[in-house]
């Protein structure tokens, strides 16, 4: 059992990398991009909203916690804790969701979208010293915005999708403490798609706020 | 042998969980104080340990029966190093051409 456990996370482990390596692309594009364009790329970064990021962030670090509780809940064969914790893993998931689409909503009234109705007017706030950017770089940086973002939220859609399954399969009882491998793995896609927020929060939020 | 042998307490979890959030506040705080070049890197800093925890406990790679497993990761991240730092080899020293 140990040993079907063992070969299981690995598995699992081996399909991470690959998303890993699928992110990486991504995020080698925008700071190869955020090099090149430095100005524009700031400007772009300072207009987003930087309490919804946190916010976001916030969301899913504690929702990391529910679903390692809800792991835990499996290893001791509580189901209605199981039960409990995913629900709350979902609902924070959705949560991460409606603020990215708030966020969406945003960007499309201001034109940040990229496309044919493109404009961007806000200048580069270099502490104090207004430096306009050109609009097609800033374009660029919100290509890159949606790319990565959406590509993350995809994920995060994915990951609701999968507890829901494993929610209604644990209410039927269908883990024990000898078997919880479906959480164990959807906990680790799980965490994995949080390590990804937890650099793109710094990267497209942080970073250009003070340089 | 035991199935709970590579999981930490309930209380442990929320601890780290805790630390987590505050290391975001930390971060976020960073960003507003002008340090110069030094912004993004501790940024990325905060960001790297804020992974390492999740990595360590949350996905129990730490006091994980298989090592093999923390092979797959570190061998992961070592690629992707190679990707970012090779491409960043090209792109920060173009200005010399």
């Amino acid at each position: 059992m140990e040993q079907q456990k063992n070969t299981a996370s690995l598995g699992m482990w081996l399909f991470l990398v690959t998303e890993i390596m699928f992110f990486g692309g991504l995020f080698c594009a925008y700071l190869i991009y955020r090099l090149m364009h430095f100005n524009a790329f700031a400007a772009g970064s300072q207009s987003l909203d930087i309490r919804w990021g946190a916010f976001n962030t916030a969301v899913l670090l504690v929702s990391s916690l529910t679903v390692v509780l809800a792991v835990r809940a499996a290893q001791d064969g509580s189901r209605k804790q199981l039960v409990a914790y995913l629900v709350i893993t979902i609902l924070l998931g959705l949560t991460f969701l409606g603020v990215k689409a708030i966020e969406y909503k945003e960007k499309f009234e201001k034109h940040h979208v990229p496309g044919p109705t493109f404009s961007f007017t806000e200048k580069f706030d270099d502490n104090g010293k207004q430096i306009p950017v050109a609009s097609n770089e800033a374009e660029l940086f919100f290509s890159l915005y949606f790319a990565m973002t959406g590509m993350h939220a995809l994920h995060m859609i994915i990951g609701c999708g999968l507890f829901t399954v494993l929610t209604v399969l644990a209410w039927k009882g269908h883990y024990s403490p000898g078997y919880y491998t479906p959480i164990e793995n959807a906990g680790l896609y799980w965490h994995l798609v949080d390590i990804i927020w937890i650099y793109l929060f710094p990267l497209l939020y942080l970073i250009s706020r003070h340089s | 042998m035991s199935e709970h042998e590579h999981s930490s307490s309930r209380a442990f979890y929320v601890a780290l969980g805790i630390g987590l959030l505050v290391l975001t506040a930390v971060t976020v705080k960073a960003a507003f104080i002008n340090l110069g070049p030094w912004n993004p890197v501790v940024a990325l800093l905060i960001a790297t340990v804020k992974a390492t925890l999740v990595v360590l406990f949350f996905m129990h790679v730490k006091g994980a029966s298989e090592k093999l497993t923390g092979v797959v990761v570190v061998a992961g991240f070592f690629f992707l190093a190679i990707l970012l730092s090779l491409s960043m080899a090209d792109y920060l020293t173009r200005s010399w051409r």
